[in-house]
């Protein structure tokens, strides 16, 4: 004990996680689809939830993200409890996510789509807008100077005049995590991202991700499939099946983890 | 019987181009609201018969007035009754069919209905139940052909319904298009839930949309008005009904489907009348809904509907 405390200099105390989950459980009906998982989320930390299909990875997600209100178990962002929150209330404390299947407005154009994330932040009073007040063309121009930042940053600037749902599959899961990143958030939560994208779309995902945390300061929660760009991307690994959490550890130490290869290959 | 004319054929466009016009002004609002929560607004066709009772009552006291300047008159009592209506449409969705969001789609359902039937006997008691007419305000026209023979007639009061009706469009179609507000209400329509969490305020602009739907309506009460000079309580029942029937023939859920389905019955419900009988208008127009539908279950513009997994 004391020796512990001679290791640690006692003026800098471990800066607290970004995201707490602590004994985090969802039961529906007399399904125990999570039980008891934990982990923390640091605020520089890309950190990789993986397990075979079923295992719970995007229920843990919508508790997170306030789809599902957990059974028991607590959510903390920032040192604040979020598992009894709204969706909404929660995207505006900064954690933000991508689905699964994606979720763009599709007859909507492409900058629409990352005008409409920045509604909450714009003056929406009907009048202003009727007759256009300078601060509302100002605040209108502003919203599209980001929209066009974010457009350049993930290669979709020469199409941000098409219909949502008329780009390829890659450029929508881009346009999508454009979309969470313009409105600032600390935890950018990408379930499945590289699911549907040919290997070059997922190398490109890979850089991106990567400048996302160092350019923008944004931690990263994902589920993956795509092992190369988890065991590549990722500081952290949480291993899950059926609803319960078998391993944690870096990249290196989850690709040797009995239990996990286990899991993944089934028994010798 | 005699051969077919051009002029009568002409007249008939006429006709069913003001009919048309009141048919998408109210169609939009069906459109809007369910386009927006999925539900249709059973008592849009009352709110609809608010408006032109508010418009005839100006129109009214503006006369008592002396008030005799038509731009005057039409400017007032639009936005009287614009103001008026619009209250009642915001009104009914705070009380009727906000509490019910998130209960199954037959509760707001019959919510509408209820409140469809609450409002006609409100105004049959505040009005009675019978006509109440006026003076017309407009009248007078231009006729077009040879002396003696069939003449058109286009009266002054159909071209004001089509240039008023086109005002209003075009301003519905800029704030959808353009306007932050018109960006949310199109966002909700897509995916309310998806808007939801992205911050959007999906309760208000439920709300926007049910006082611009009233809106719309109550610019067609105030065009009835003074048109037919003659309202009753009766009158939002029947429109309602065309007017829905207008929306759903357009594609419900699209905005320039309400429109083209509104045009498209009144022409139908115009040639009916002329080349068939008065009474088989009806017919026609509910005929060539279900004809519509059977080939293009969506309607004329309507999109097909993509289930989401």
């Amino acid at each position: 004990m004391s020796l512990e405390l001679a290791k640690t200099p006692a003026a800098e105390p471990a800066p607290r996680p970004l995201l707490e989950v602590r004994a985090l459980r969802m039961r529906f009906g007399g399904l125990l689809a999570v039980d008891n998982v934990q982990f923390d989320v640091r605020r520089d930390q890309i950190f990789a939830i993986i397990g075979p299909n079923g295992a719970g990875k995007t229920t843990v997600f919508n508790c997170i993200g306030g789809f599902y209100r957990p059974t028991t178990g607590t959510v903390m962002l920032d040192g604040q409890p979020i598992h009894h929150l709204t969706s909404h209330r929660i995207a505006r404390l900064g954690l933000v996510r991508t689905f699964q299947n994606v979720r763009l407005f599709k007859t909507m154009t492409v900058v629409e789509n990352l005008l409409i994330s920045q509604h909450s932040q714009l003056e929406t009073r009907l009048l202003p807008g009727l007759f256009k007040t300078p601060k509302y063309r100002r605040a209108e121009a502003e919203a599209l100077d980001r929209a066009a930042f974010w457009l350049e940053k993930v290669g979709l600037l020469e199409v941000a005049n098409r219909e949502a749902g008329n780009l390829a599959y890659g450029q929508q899961r881009r346009l999508e995590i454009a979309r969470c990143m313009i409105t600032h958030p600390k935890l950018l939560m990408l379930d499945e991202p590289a699911a549907g994208l040919n290997p070059q779309e997922t190398r490109d995902l890979d850089r991106l991700i990567n400048e996302l945390r160092a350019e923008h300061g944004v931690a990263v929660l994902l589920i993956e499939h795509d092992m190369s760009l988890v065991m590549g991307i990722s500081d952290e690994i949480l291993v899950m099946e059926y609803g319960r959490p078998i391993a944690t550890g870096a990249p290196a130490e989850i690709r040797r983890d009995p239990r996990v290869i286990k899991a993944y290959l089934g028994e010798e | 019987m005699s051969g077919f004319s051009l002029l009568e054929f002409i007249q008939q466009i006429i006709n069913g181009l003001t009919l048309g016009s009141i048919y998408a002004l109210i169609a939009i609002g069906y459109t809007m609201v369910y386009g927006i929560i999925g539900m249709i607004n059973f008592a849009h066709g009352e709110i609809y018969m608010i408006g032109a009772y508010v418009g005839l009552l100006v129109i009214t006291a503006l006369g008592l007035f002396g008030v005799d300047s038509i731009s005057a008159i039409l400017l007032a009592t639009l936005a009287i009754s614009i103001l008026v209506t619009g209250s009642y449409g915001w009104t009914v969705e705070r009380l009727a069919y906000r509490p019910l969001r998130g209960s199954p789609r037959l509760v707001p359902l019959i919510s509408a209905i209820g409140v469809s039937i609450f409002l006609q006997n409100y105004v049959q008691l505040g009005q009675g139940a019978r006509d109440v007419s006026m003076q017309p305000v407009l009248t007078g026209g231009w006729r077009f052909g040879p002396e003696g023979d069939f003449q058109v007639y286009l009266s002054y009061m159909q071209v004001l319904i089509a240039v008023v009706t086109v005002v209003f469009m075009t301003s519905l179609t800029l704030f959808i298009g353009r306007s932050r507000m018109g960006r949310a209400c199109r966002a909700c329509s897509e995916d309310r839930a998806m808007a939801n969490l992205l911050g959007i305020d999906t309760d208000r602009v439920i709300a926007v949309t049910f006082v611009l739907g009233a809106a719309l309506a109550a610019v067609a009460g105030v065009l009835v008005s003074m048109y037919y000079g003659l309202v009753n309580p009766f009158i939002g029942f029947m429109a309602g009904l065309k007017a829905f029937t207008a929306a759903v023939l357009g594609g419900i859920g699209s905005i320039p489907g309400a429109m083209l389905g509104g045009v498209v019955l009144g022409l139908a419900e115009s040639f009916a009348s002329a080349y068939l009988q008065t009474e088989y208008k009806d017919v026609v127009a509910f005929g060539l809904l279900i004809g519509v539908l059977l080939v293009r279950p969506t309607g004329l513009l309507g999109r097909p509907d993509v289930e989401k997994v």
